[in-house]
């Protein structure tokens, strides 16, 4: 007698068109034990991305100089001659993204007909909030409208026939009111439908290669039907080997600007000296707490961390709201949306752009940024969105984030701005951008508290991504495995670290960090291009599947 | 003594378990009493099955494979699906001895993959009341 009881998570299967191939996940892996700790890694993903980070580690240690050097040199490089290529593509994943909503295809089920999604819609979306933008919003929220705002009242100006300004479009000398709505336009295109597009397209493609065709859970499945079984080859390697640089370094950046906006804040509070010394503490010291989440696993660490966050960052966003003037925040809101599509169109554009600084120094970077942070972002989206159709799937990963985001800068860069143009109190203007919340929030009441929750904030924040980071690098090089040992995500987890501060501390600092970015982001923007394609045709034979 | 056996099985590495196997349907036999199977996989595709309900299908016939090698009388499987198997094994199997109401837990020592250093047996002996009865490879 046989009794079967299938108890947990996911339940039925329904019918969908799985993948024949002879490949089964986990071949090509090297399973055993070093002293005491155990392993289970994909050879060679594992070792050509752990030796090269390493080895990077150590030059940019011994060398800052040169390495500075380097970094600033691929920064330029990149952004001038690609920023096209980034604006172009980025556009195109917008575009694929809308046509899955309204096409047929939307009705495919991530994990067959019948499955059931695992975990409820506040869950989902805390997680997949805090992983995706997380520490972004707490750094840009006031410095990004600010900027622009700055940028577009003081016009435009040129050297030798080439813009010089770091304003958006043609900006709006000496108008108030344009430069308002211009800045603020030009702070949600960086935020709102492009980065979710291009997390929603990586995400996609890994849901649907692996909950319906059956292929390991790693960025080269989705090149399946292109590739076919030589995937599992050397294409695969060096696809999957791509994704943990675009992941380690796009993680990297944003743990530095966790490091220096936790530093500021923490000077700006209780005066503590903002040098690389206590940056180094921070990382190091918000490292360890990540690895106590890294062992606490996805429902007992990620998940209840972007929650305690999602809450926290809700009642800062709650109070900013009533403590600014509610009444301009809320009609800014529609306002900063209509502004938002009116200049989306000019903003985007990818070519023959007059405003060189703004789209290659803002656009250019945050696209390779977002496009880096893709496989990370997108694993961790697909990892837990099973149960979900395609069109559920785009609107709460596209539209809902979005108009969060747009709620989000219209308060923080809202308040601050209005800050300046009613009540003249430009000190958030005139600071650096990692302090410039704090100095928005000193203007309000109850400072002292909301300063203190804005640095948690940015500590978990950091702690969340630091954790799923760890997570998903250590899916990837262990070929699609998610049970591989837990001494590989600690391994992980620590060199993510290491990344961000031997970074900070080479000669350009934050500059360095955007530099590995935007140059891991380039070849990583092909393999999205390329996925859009795959997942087109996923989605097509799936459709027929379950005709 | 012991009315119902809980033999956790890794579908992965069958070939380690042969000692483990043998001790629970020899202890079955002695008392008589039954034998549930239980697996643990997470909802993405993995080595031994596409989906989790591949895996329950899976487990079913391991089971029934064992029913007929070692003449248990009454066998069962009973599959659990976890986001992250590789933290929450120990204590899904712990819940899950106590759901199905099972009295000895009989499992083959592990590769370790903690780092607790520890197999999980050991480390599923403190997390649950039930007897835990640890089977190594011969010495």
């Amino acid at each position: 007698m046989t009794d079967t009881t299938n108890q947990g998570i996911p339940a039925p299967e329904g019918s969908s068109d799985l993948i024949e191939t002879d490949y089964s996940i986990g071949q090509d892996n090297l399973e055993g034990s070093f002293g005491p700790f155990g392993f289970d890694i994909h050879n060679p993903v594992f070792m050509v991305s752990g030796i090269a980070i390493v080895a990077f580690v150590f030059y940019t240690l011994a060398l800052p100089d040169q390495a500075g050097a380097v970094f600033s040199w691929l920064f330029s490089s990149v952004t001038k001659g690609f920023d096209w290529f980034f604006l172009g593509a980025a556009n195109i994943f917008v575009l694929f993204c809308l046509l899955l909503i309204v096409t047929p295809l939307g009705s495919v089920r991530l994990g067959g007909k019948a499955a059931t999604p695992d975990y409820s819609y506040a869950g989902w979306f805390a997680m997949l909030f805090a992983a995706g933008m997380g520490i972004g919003l707490m750094f840009y929220g006031v410095s990004e409208p600010m900027s622009h705002f700055s940028s577009s009242l003081g016009g435009t100006a040129a050297e030798g026939g080439v813009r010089s300004d770091w304003a958006p479009l043609g900006a709006a000398a000496g108008d108030e009111a344009a430069s308002i709505r211009l800045g603020m336009a030009a702070t949600i295109f960086h935020w709102a439908l492009h980065p979710w597009a291009i997390y929603a397209v990586v995400a996609l493609a890994l849901a649907l290669f692996s909950y319906n065709k059956g292929l390991p859970l790693t960025i080269r499945s989705a090149f399946y039907p292109i590739l076919g079984d030589r995937v599992w080859g050397w294409w695969g390697h060096v696809i999957d080997t791509l994704a943990v640089f675009a992941t380690l370094f796009g993680l990297a950046t944003s743990l530095g600007f966790g490091a220096t906006q936790a530093n500021a804040g923490l000077n700006h509070l209780f005066g503590v000296p903002i040098n690389n010394t206590v940056e180094v503490l921070l990382i190091s010291g918000i490292t360890a707490i990540a690895l106590v989440s890294v062992l606490r696993g996805l429902d007992g660490g990620v998940k209840v961390l972007s929650e305690i966050n999602m809450g926290l960052a809700a009642l800062l966003l709650l109070f900013v709201l009533i403590a600014g003037p509610t009444m301009a925040i809320l009609t800014g809101f529609a306002d900063y949306l209509l502004a938002y599509l009116e200049y989306l169109p000019a903003l985007s554009n990818p070519v023959g752009r007059e405003d060189v600084n703004f789209s290659q120094g803002w656009t250019s970077f945050y696209w390779a940024w977002w496009i880096s942070w893709s496989p990370f972002v997108g694993m961790f989206i697909a990892r837990v969105s099973r149960g979900r159709t395609v069109r559920e799937f785009i609107t709460c990963v596209l539209l809902i984030p979005s108009l969060v985001c747009v709620l989000w800068m219209s308060v923080f860069g809202g308040v601050a701005i209005q800050q300046v143009v009613q009540d003249g109190y430009t000190a958030a203007q005139e600071a650096d951008l990692p302090v410039q919340l704090f100095l928005m929030l000193e203007n309000l009441p109850l400072a002292s508290i909301t300063s203190l929750i804005g640095i948690v904030l940015v500590i978990v924040f950091f702690v969340t991504s630091s954790d799923s980071g760890s997570l998903v690098i250590d899916t990837i090089t262990a070929g699609g495995k998610v049970d591989a040992p837990v001494p590989q995500r600690v391994f992980w987890c620590i060199f993510e670290g290491a990344v961000a501060i031997v970074l900070l501390l080479s000669a350009g600092g934050l500059a360095s960090l955007q530099s590995m970015v935007i140059s891991t982001g380039l070849p990583f923007t092909v393999v999205l291009l390329v996925m859009c394609w795959a997942i087109w045709r996923g989605l097509v034979a799936e459709r027929r599947a379950n005709a | 003594m012991f009315k119902h056996l809980m033999v956790p099985v890794d579908l992965g590495h069958i070939d380690k378990l042969d000692r483990a196997l043998k001790t629970a349907a020899d202890l079955a036999a002695h008392y008589g009493a039954k034998v549930t199977y239980v697996g643990v996989t997470s909802p993405q595709p993995g080595a031994v099955a596409h989906s989790p309900e591949e895996f329950a299908e899976k487990l079913a016939r391991f089971a029934a494979g064992q029913t007929e090698l070692t003449g248990i009388e009454r066998a069962g499987s009973h599959a659990i699906t976890v986001h992250d198997p590789s933290i929450d094994l120990d204590r899904k199997l712990a819940e899950a001895a106590e759901t199905l109401g099972c009295d000895l837990i009989v499992m083959g020592s592990h590769i370790p993959k903690r780092l607790d250093l520890g197999s999980h047996g050991g480390h599923l002996a403190a997390l649950t009341h039930r007897s835990v009865m640890l089977v190594r490879d011969a010495a």
